[in-house]
């Protein structure tokens, strides 16, 4: 499916462009393949594609000279960027500790909601979430998915120390804190995996357009997988569809 | 040889700095890179290095080097009097270095960010394609006394004497050109007479990642998706605070962007202090 798209110019050398303003997985497969074709065309002469929910920003290494060209460009790429045929989606384990020693938010979270402990694990581990982007911070992956019947807003006064590994709800949003930041969103879980490392190119196991799906751990095997991937010893677990 | 500069004070906030990190925003890596990209570039320019070459980035109080081999540097960005082994030199000119030197800066009287730059630059680790230090990424997010950290010894110079004249800095305006930002348009009449035709302050919230302004604009305008930013970009949070986001800004952000500073601005706003003031000038894309 093609939308209409609106073309700003954003800076001397950044373009937006910007789809409908709704999240959907057909507008990011859109996004995905759109960005591809702009990586390959452009090659050297952009230095960075940014993407979110429904929009790209395409940097260019220099000043934009003429801007009705570039537009031009961009949408005879636009017009020959084919459907979006999924030739495989990676879905990701991951595994999270629910237990109330770990997660300080879990049993103020499931009595604000009326729910048990049980129920509101059972209801995040249910969906299969979808990356859209990364973004807020090195490895912090914006997942859509999340079972509205847990959606909460956000703490009034952030937490000043959420925890690497911190599985939260936000509004209507999940997400793992790739590393100790403060934070506004509630904590319900840990999780053991590293999902930033600057020393390698590829910074993080997980890329845009791939799903994750969460499973329950005990806090013993949350240790066990910790000292492994300290030890650059553990794989996150991957099935193919 | 290798030659190394020990850190003998470290400064208020110190850090290496380069062009930055580009192509790594698919994992939410932000660019950084100095702050004031035109001093930080006459710095490398007078030396005669390539683009993006490392270079020190001092803030407000700048550190005092000691250098084991000889070198060639040259300073640039806020004003200072810089002294080698008690001797005067000048910014904005290359400096012979030798073995054992002391670079002793002055108190900065004005004016934020400082540059040091040395022949071939500094070599400090380099992730992710830059030497740039940021948390999270690199091993250290400061540099502290009693660091050293390397270059390559320069023993034979052709003396070039480059220097610049007249440095950017000096022309430290209170007027910013900005660009519209995609939110713009979203804004009342009433609100964009406000905010181009008012003075605003920098506030005491100011670091590597934003400048926050003192002065508040109410916002009517109804929340964003999550969606690409920039350097430059200025933000309008819920309670009308205005944020102008800097070098080490996130990749992404909710809030509405009503202005681009043109890159000029953002080297002009770099070096602004708490409580300057700015007014915001809007120029059409050539």
């Amino acid at each position: 499916m093609k939308y209409e798209l609106q073309y700003k110019q954003y800076s001397e050398n950044a373009i937006l462009i910007q789809w409908p303003q709704e999240i959907n997985e057909n507008i990011l497969q859109d996004v995905l393949s759109y960005k591809k074709n702009i990586v390959t065309f452009y090659g050297e002469l952009i230095v960075e594609v940014i993407h979110s929910y429904n929009s790209l920003l395409i940097v260019y290494v220099s000043t934009i000279e003429n801007i009705y060209t570039a537009f031009l460009e961009l949408k005879s790429l636009y017009d020959i960027t084919g459907e979006f045929v999924s030739e495989e989606t990676r879905v990701w384990k991951i595994p999270v500790c629910y237990s109330s020693t770990l997660a300080p938010d879990l049993e103020v979270f499931a009595s604000k909601k009326k729910l048990t402990k049980k129920e509101v694990i059972h209801l995040h581990t249910t969906p299969v979430y979808t990356i859209y982007f990364i973004g807020f911070l090195p490895g912090f992956l914006y997942l859509g998915g999340l079972d509205d019947v847990l959606s909460t807003p956000r703490k009034k006064t952030p937490s000043l120390h959420v925890k690497k590994g911190a599985v939260a709800i936000g509004g209507n949003q999940t997400g793992i804190y790739p590393m100790d930041s403060p934070g506004g969103w509630h904590v319900i879980g840990m999780c053991p995996l590293n999902f930033f490392d600057p020393n390698n190119r590829d910074c993080c196991f997980a890329s845009s357009g791939d799903k994750i799906q969460f499973t329950v751990i005990e806090e013993e095997e949350y240790n066990a997988i910790s000292s492994l991937v300290e030890k650059g010893m553990y794989a996150p677990e991957c099935v193919i569809l | 040889m290798t030659g190394s500069v020990t850190v003998v004070r470290s400064g208020f906030f110190t850090t290496i700095q380069d062009e930055g990190r580009f192509g790594f925003s698919k994992y939410g890596v932000p660019s950084s890179g100095a702050m004031d990209k035109k001093s930080y570039g006459y710095a490398n320019l007078i030396v005669g290095n390539k683009t993006n070459a490392a270079c020190i980035e001092w803030t407000l109080q700048p550190p005092v080097l000691q250098f084991s081999k000889p070198t060639l540097i040259a300073l640039s960005g806020a004003k200072i009097d810089a002294f080698l082994n008690d001797k005067k030199v000048d910014m904005y000119k290359q400096i012979q270095v030798n073995a054992n030197d002391v670079l002793k800066l002055s108190a900065c009287r004005k004016n934020m960010y400082g540059y040091i730059s040395i022949k071939q630059g500094f070599l400090s680790p380099v992730v992710l394609d830059s030497s740039s230090f940021l948390k999270s990424i690199t091993r250290k997010q400061r540099i502290e006394t009693g660091d050293t950290i390397s270059y390559n010894e320069i023993e034979y110079y052709n003396n070039q004497f480059a220097t610049i004249s007249i440095p950017a800095i000096e022309r430290n305006t209170k007027e910013l050109e900005v660009y519209k930002g995609i939110e713009f348009d979203l804004l009342s009449p009433a609100q964009k007479s406000i905010l181009l035709n008012s003075e605003f302050t920098i506030s005491n919230t100011i670091n590597r990642m934003a400048i926050q302004l003192e002065e508040n604009i109410s916002n009517t305008i109804p929340p964003i998706f999550t969606s690409a930013v920039l350097p430059g970009t200025v933000q309008l949070t819920p309670l009308g605070t205005m944020i102008v986001l800097m070098r080490d800004c996130q990749t992404t952000g909710g809030y509405p962007r009503i202005l681009q500073l043109t890159e000029d601005s953002i080297n002009q706003i770099a070096q602004k202090r708490m409580k300057e003031k700015c007014s915001f000038k809007l120029v059409k894309f050539i």
